[in-house]
């Protein structure tokens, strides 16, 4: 039997593992993407793209952890620039009271102290006498990873179409994973909105991501080469696309010169703010409808890169199978 | 307090602004893992009324905002706060969305001081306050143990004063039980709900023994491990301190007093 045809809607970083674990497994996929490139209108462009299976263990279900941890490996297995060095979590002494929360909502973590975590990252000596470090972490560069997917589409054959809107199809079957954009498809998505900022210093070197603690402001920064850095990110249960708010900026900012007062000298690269998809338990989907010809993929939350080649990897058994188990399937 | 004067509030129900509430616990809701695991802390903690902040939240007051639809979906009464407010201006402005937004004029008044502790201003507390019960608004007012400012809010129109028992997020519990207690003491009509620092159910079982109306919390439950299991928790320890409250305690002693005569037994210390 022929394998069917495949149009994938939405080039966020769910669209792009979904046409990249179908094209390598030799379905003929399209895409397609309502921007202009893959990061234009995506909430992905705005991500850390930590992928923190451990860390996010402090606000999200187990079964995000355990899918999570999969996750990891399967970007460990497929893609080459993946940055595998831990992360790592501070707090200043008055929040030590977070930090001992953050260590019991959480595995896979040792305790430092300050000279493991001058070790760690020579630009923070002597600034935290407590941390946490989780050696199995890793990261990526957001927009370098969707370029390389984008690369291994092409490679593979897809067809890849931008500012190109979703008007019926020739395809057996389409994978809806337009996030946010689906809104009107699944009245039980919500938007949650991100504030972030894009740094730039010579100052300060980080290998890894940073999570400082805060009892209201938490932030990570997360090191993307070059000497650019991530500061994010508020999570606001807000739908709202606008341009980041003052405060937000001070937040976020503020945060990053209390990890390190060198980011005071950084130049503000970019600025703003995406609209997470969630569900009410903020744990994604994968919801099959019209006898299996639509499958959509949504709900992201703060975990689409953590989670986009489960979610990927999870469609292509289902089209080979046709069996719906686990978290992913449940109704949402 | 004496028994007589207690007596006066033994099996009083819970009034705000006239209106009988069975629950004497009052939930925050930000910062909840999910809006699952809120809809569920909020059942299990059989809240009959929760905070919702207008500012950051719901902020723009946009009408089909999904959040929004889960709170009203919650089929409780929601009493919009002005969280984040740091003007006298800027929390009757909030006010006066919320009331549009949620259809109630209740607002729970925070005029914030300090960025740091998020003190109340009180002096903007109390024209806020003022202003706003001109307007109409029913006013809930976070504030201090401080007996005058107290005074003045009840003065400005508020039926319900709000002190805290300790800075917002603390979880230090009742910082000031003594400043508390003669608040109870002398605005023995006046609804009294701690607001803000509880971090354990000891804390408003305390803050109930104490005679208080009620406890609105919100990150002692929200960061909980368990935020369902934490609201439960919350919601059997003020019943029993109410309960206690209208059992009426016994006064401590500055000295153990065995419960049966001593007479007959003999001395232990004579070597």
């Amino acid at each position: 039997m022929n394998k069917p045809s495949i149009l994938v809607v939405g080039a966020g970083i769910f669209g792009l593992w979904q046409a990249f674990s179908l094209a390598r497994a030799g379905y003929r996929v399209r895409l397609i993407e309502a921007g202009c490139d893959p990061f234009a209108r995506s909430s992905s462009r705005w991500a850390g793209a930590m992928i923190a299976p451990e860390c996010e263990a402090e606000g999200a279900p187990h079964s995000v952890r355990d899918l999570g941890r999969e996750g990891l490996r399967l970007w460990r297995d497929t893609y080459p620039g993946i940055m595998s060095n831990g992360t790592l979590v501070v707090a200043h002494a008055r929040d030590a009271g977070d930090l001992a929360r953050f260590a019991n909502m959480t595995e896979g973590h040792v305790a430092v102290a300050g000279p493991r975590i001058a070790d760690l990252e020579p630009s923070l000596a002597g600034r935290f006498e407590r941390g946490l470090y989780f050696e199995s972490e890793a990261h990526v560069d957001a927009q370098k990873a969707m370029s390389w997917l984008v690369d291994q589409l092409r490679l593979l054959g897809v067809d890849i179409s931008f500012e190109t809107l979703w008007k019926g199809t020739s395809e057996d079957v389409v994978i809806d994973c337009r996030g946010i954009g689906a809104h009107e498809d699944l009245p039980s998505l919500r938007g949650v909105r991100g504030e972030r900022v894009l740094i730039r210093t010579s100052e300060v070197s980080l290998s890894r991501p940073v999570r400082l603690l805060h009892p209201r402001q938490p932030i990570y920064v997360v090191p993307q080469g070059d000497g650019r850095f991530v500061v994010g990110a508020t999570v606001i249960e807000r739908e709202d696309v606008g341009p980041i708010s003052l405060r937000s900026a001070l937040d976020l900012l503020g945060s990053a010169y209390a990890l390190h007062p060198a980011f005071g000298e950084a130049s503000v690269l970019e600025m703003g703010a995406g609209v997470r998809p969630a569900f009410s338990d903020n744990v994604p989907r994968i919801i099959v409808e019209d006898g299996g010809h639509l499958i959509r993929v949504n709900g992201a939350y703060r975990h689409g890169f953590l989670l986009a080649p489960v979610l990927a990897r999870a469609v292509a058994d289902y089209l080979s199978d046709n069996r719906r188990e686990g978290p992913l399937f449940a109704a949402p | 307090m004496n028994v007589r004067d207690q007596s006066l509030h033994a099996g009083r129900a819970l009034s705000v602004y006239g209106e009988t509430i069975s629950s004497r616990l009052l939930l925050g809701t930000a910062g909840y893992p999910s809006p699952a695991i809120l809809t569920s802390a909020v059942k299990a903690s059989g809240a009959e009324i929760v905070t919702v902040s207008l500012r950051r939240e719901a902020a723009g007051g946009k009408a089909g905002e999904r959040f929004l639809d889960i709170i009203k979906d919650l089929g409780v009464r929601v009493l919009p706060n002005t969280a984040g407010c740091r003007t006298p201006g800027e929390a009757i402005a909030t006010a006066q969305m919320a009331r549009e937004l949620f259809g109630t004029d209740w607002i729970k008044l925070e005029v914030i001081g300090n960025d740091d502790t998020l003190q109340p201003d009180v002096f903007g507390l109390v024209e806020a306050a003022g202003t706003l019960s001109r307007d109409g608004f029913k006013v809930l007012p976070y504030t201090t143990e401080d007996l005058s400012v107290a005074e003045r809010l009840q003065r400005a129109g508020c039926q319900v004063i709000m002190p805290w028992g300790a800075p917002i997020g603390s979880g230090r519990g009742l910082a000031n039980v003594h400043a508390l207690t003669s608040l109870r003491a002398y605005f023995p009509d006046v609804t009294l709900i701690i607001d803000a620092g509880i971090g354990a159910p000891s804390h408003a079982a305390l803050a109930m023994e104490l005679g208080y109306d009620a406890v609105l919390l919100n990150t002692a439950v929200a960061k909980a491990a368990d935020p369902v299991k934490m609201a439960a928790a919350f919601a059997s320890a003020i019943q029993s301190g109410r309960l206690g409250y209208e059992a009426g305690l016994i006064p401590p002693r500055d000295m153990a007093v065995p419960s049966t005569p001593v007479a007959g037994t003999p001395f232990f210390d004579l070597d």
